[in-house]
């Protein structure tokens, strides 16, 4: 390799370094063009990235639109149907329930965004809210025969997400320490955790009368329906930590390239920890506000098939499932686009069954229209 | 200028003609009425920096893009590509860096993907894929390779080769070649380009692109120079001289390469910057020790699998080490912790920039702030006026061509790619920089700037440890040089004795060479002649196509 280049003659030339700084640009009167300069290095082309001919319509302006804006745009048109067609849809009342019946969605979306924006993934949300839901009763006090509190709720609560974030670090440890590949351990985490919650409560329904809880569930602020701004508020700090912390830059940097972030000296296994932690807590939270609304701990129903649910929201909002690129916005879009489908085909009477293929489909369709957003 | 626009080509003469081609992307023109000819039985080089249009104009040709403006003939007929599978039927192929093969199947497999023989009840007929492939081999001269084994299993060089034959056998009348020696030894590069000629000579026709100009004068017949979006000339390669080609890329005079000049003060009685004591790691890292004092540039010299890569990793602690110390302005460093080395002054620019250096989503000043946003922060959030201070600064310094801090680093050019990386490690303002084969794969323009801050770095005080694969610009940039061969230094050259001629020898393991070398009393022989390195593919040397 290297004998090849004995008989250059000086052909990589360049400005003695004597000369002073390289900033006055050794070619930059040659190249004002190029600044914005859009194709890339040479390299191989996915043969899927055909930005191809005439007519194409997956070029045209319109559709980079609907990629861009594509899960906005669908849940607008969503809620023009619902007006249009659905009764009783403009009730304000229709309103805050929608917004307190996702809430727990929007939760555990936002824990599984930064997860997936690690090139990750948490199966285990779903069985996780429902051990929060699990451990509630027990530090209540309360059991199947005793529905009274008998201590504190701001420890009840304090001690379920406590449980729950440790069951998510236990993720994060394993994935970030031991290398584990993050579907695998999250599935047996989702198995685990799910057993575990049913264990504690023997299988029952607990019923629980606390008034800390009917707060939270049935209370407004300013006509806000409490959940709604628990989750938004949830979100909304996602999103800023993502955005201009440190700790969200390097989760960023971790999904979009593991190696590079560690070379660079990321701390890639705390950052791991830390994502997975947050995405058990907010999976606690999701559990506590799912339980309140029920008014009752039913840890063999709450957050069933949740950790699918969030994955379709996270990706329907537009965040790639390959990491390197996390939408808060999107990703709560994507959570009230779910719940309002589901909600629209309850109030047209539409057989649940039905319903539920009808929403397969419609993700599937959803994400194969997003799919190539400039990744 | 020996470079002339040649007008009135008749379209029934090329094989593949584009004439009057534009392309915007947005407001962008990265293409401007390029018109271009290829004439079968020819070497094509598409010549130019980083940005001027090749890449656009390779994808436009191979039917990945659709042109704003223009129009495409193929033999004189006029064509429509409506994507890539288009201009394969038309008969033209691509070869690109990285080999778009299946790793896991034998060669034989992946010579005939897609259009294996077929037995009668419809399966693949096994023997005649092995026979069929066992012929195609050795027709190429590639008899050397064993079609049963997993493609995956064999060195990069010879995966591209299957490539290479692979398009050949599906009857390619125009091969594209994009940058396809960039990973390749010098052996593989020979044997790369007889298989070129063998097609050429069969009536194919190539368009090569490669930043080695060594190599468009070696192999290439004609050659087109886009600067800008625009063809800026045309030429045989005969006709033109390196320096003629270079200018037109450039578009303007450039001073010939002057060594850097040998740091005024000496260096000698400095305390070292970094000191590396009998490090080992892996099989490739063998009780390497150097020092490098402030100001003080050293390169590692080797072939690849030399192991001078592994060395680095080790020492800046991405790869474990199994021994030795390292030690970074009187700190020893924790063998396999990067924070730890960054953290006392060290900063490591790896080879391959795509792997590890560059987060493609995140944009430009995220890249950049990446090592030094710790640093950069209060309460955990990054501090926006100082971060944009030193982003803004430091794309200034190197000149990094991008719409602005906020583009995707995965959208600009190679070359400023490289600039991004270095920016992240001088925003760290390191004591001593690891920079492994920091030109490599980068245009002449990007590659004099990043020379020129390396010289600069060093002249501020910086200690510089120094990969190159490109011998000429490691005599230039460096002031002492450590031979590696199978992972070890082998040799020491300084002074007036750091020559091309003496390097040659060391790494080539000369025994009459490191003789040479040894009498002159700046060489410090540090061991003795080690068992000379096994190429990979030694038997492809005298293959029957070999001129």
């Amino acid at each position: 390799m290297m004998s090849r280049r004995v008989a250059g003659d000086g052909l990589v030339t360049g400005p003695p370094s004597a000369s002073g700084p390289a900033s006055g640009g050794v070619v930059t009167g040659a190249d004002k063009d190029m600044s914005t300069e859009l194709s890339g290095t040479p390299g191989p082309q996915k043969p899927t990235s055909t930005g191809a001919a005439k007519g194409n319509w997956r070029t045209g302006p319109w559709t980079d639109l609907l990629r861009e804006y594509g899960v906005y745009i669908f849940l607008v048109g969503l809620v023009v149907y619902d007006v249009v067609a659905t009764q009783g849809f403009t009730s304000v009342a229709a309103f805050r329930s929608l917004a307190v019946e996702a809430a727990p969605l929007v939760l555990v979306a936002a824990g599984q965004a930064l997860a997936i924006g690690t090139r990750g993934i948490d199966l285990s949300v779903g069985s996780n809210m429902a051990l929060s839901s699990a451990v509630l009763p027990l530090l209540f006090g309360f059991s199947v025969s005793q529905s009274t509190e008998q201590r504190s709720a701001a420890l009840a609560i304090a001690g379920a997400l406590a449980v729950t974030t440790a069951a998510g670090l236990l993720s994060g440890a394993v994935i970030a320490f031991l290398d584990v590949q993050p579907l695998i351990v999250t599935l047996g985490m989702q198995l685990a955790l799910r057993g575990l919650a049913e264990s504690l409560t023997s299988g029952n329904q607990i019923m629980m009368n606390d008034g800390t809880l009917q707060r939270l569930a049935t209370g407004r602020v300013l006509g806000v329906p409490n959940m709604a701004i628990v989750a938004l508020l949830a979100a909304a700090i996602c999103g800023v930590v993502l955005r201009y912390t440190t700790f969200g830059r390097r989760v960023i940097s971790i999904g979009g390239n593991p190696r590079a972030s560690y070379i660079s000296g990321v701390p890639v296994r705390s950052s791991l920890l830390v994502v997975y932690a947050l995405s058990g807590l907010l999976a606690g939270v999701a559990g506590l506000l799912s339980s309140a609304y029920l008014g009752a701990s039913d840890p063999g129903d709450i957050g069933q098939l949740y950790e699918l649910l969030a994955i379709a929201a996270v990706v329907l909002g537009g965040t790639p499932l390959s990491g390197g690129r996390v939408t808060m916005l999107g990703t709560v879009a994507g959570a009230l686009v779910l719940q309002l489908l589901s909600n629209t085909f309850v109030s047209h009477n539409l057989q649940p069954t039905t319903a539920t293929m009808v929403e397969a489909v419609i993700i599937v369709a959803a994400v194969y229209f997003q799919k190539r957003r400039g990744n | 200028m020996a470079l002339q626009l040649e007008d009135g080509r008749s379209p029934q003469a090329a094989v593949l003609e584009a004439q009057g081609i534009s392309k915007d992307f947005g407001r962008v023109h990265a293409l401007s009425d390029v018109s271009f000819a290829l004439r079968p039985g020819e070497v094509h080089a598409l010549a130019g920096q980083n940005g001027a249009g090749k890449s656009t104009l390779i994808k436009i040709l191979t039917g990945y893009h659709a042109p704003s403006a223009g129009r495409l003939f193929v033999s004189g007929r006029q064509v429509h590509f409506s994507g890539p599978r288009d201009a394969q039927v038309a008969g033209i192929s691509t070869m690109y860096q990285e080999v778009n093969l299946v790793p896991l199947r034998s060669v034989a497999h992946n010579l005939f993907l897609g259009s294996e023989p077929r037995t009668r009840w419809g399966l693949v007929d096994q023997r005649k894929l092995f026979r069929d492939a066992r012929d195609l081999l050795d027709r190429y001269g590639m008899g050397a390779i064993n079609a049963r084994v997993d493609l995956g299993s064999l060195p990069l060089g010879i995966q591209q080769m299957v490539a290479l034959v692979r398009a050949a056998a599906a009857n390619a009348r125009v091969l594209v070649m994009d940058e396809p020696t960039s990973a390749l030894n010098d052996a593989e590069v020979r044997t790369l380009f007889s298989v070129v000629r063998r097609l050429v000579q069969e009536g194919a026709a190539v368009i090569y692109v490669s930043h080695r100009l060594d190599e468009l004068f070696d192999l290439c017949h004609r050659v087109t120079v886009l600067r800008d979006g625009r063809v800026v000339g045309e030429s045989a390669m005969s006709e033109i001289t390196r320096q003629e080609l270079v200018d037109t890329m450039l578009g303007r005079a450039l001073a010939q390469m002057v060594k850097r000049p040998k740091p005024e003060t000496t260096v000698e009685g400095a305390a070292p910057a970094l000191s590396v004591t009998n490090l080992h790691g892996g099989p490739k890292v063998r009780d390497v020790s150097f020092t490098v004092r402030p100001g003080e540039v050293v390169a590692l010299a080797g072939l690849l699998g030399s192991g001078r890569t592994e060395t680095v990793e080790t020492i800046f602690g991405v790869e474990r080490s199994r021994g030795g110390e390292v030690h970074l302005g009187g700190r020893r460093l924790r063998p396999g912790k990067p924070a730890d080395a960054i953290d006392a002054g060290l900063a490591f620019l790896p080879e391959d920039r795509r792997a590890d250096g560059v987060i493609p989503n995140m944009s430009v000043r995220d890249n950049i702030l990446l090592t030094t946003m710790g640093r950069m922060s209060r309460f955990g959030f990054v501090k926006r006026a100082a971060a944009e201070r030193v982003v803004s600064e430091l794309m200034d310094r190197l000149s990094v061509r991008a719409s602005g801090p906020d583009q995707r680093a995965g959208e600009l050019s190679g070359g400023n790619q490289q600039k991004v990386l270095l920016a992240r490690w001088l925003a760290a303002h390191p004591k001593v920089l690891i920079l492994d084969d920091p030109t490599r794969g980068i245009d002449v323009g990007a590659k004099a700037e990043v020379q020129s801050i390396v010289a600069e770095l060093a002249a501020d005080g910086a200690g510089i440890v120094m990969i190159s694969s490109e011998l000429e610009e490691l005599l230039a940039a460096s002031d002492r040089a450590l031979v590696l061969r199978s992972g070890e230094v082998v040799t020491e050259i300084a002074g007036n004795s750091l020559n091309e001629q003496n390097i040659i020898k060391a790494l080539a393991g000369d025994p009459a060479g490191t003789g040479s070398i040894s009498a002159t009393a700046a060489v410090t022989p540090r061991r003795e002649h080690v068992t000379p390195r096994r190429e990979h593919v030694e038997p492809l040397h005298d293959g029957p196509v070999q001129e």
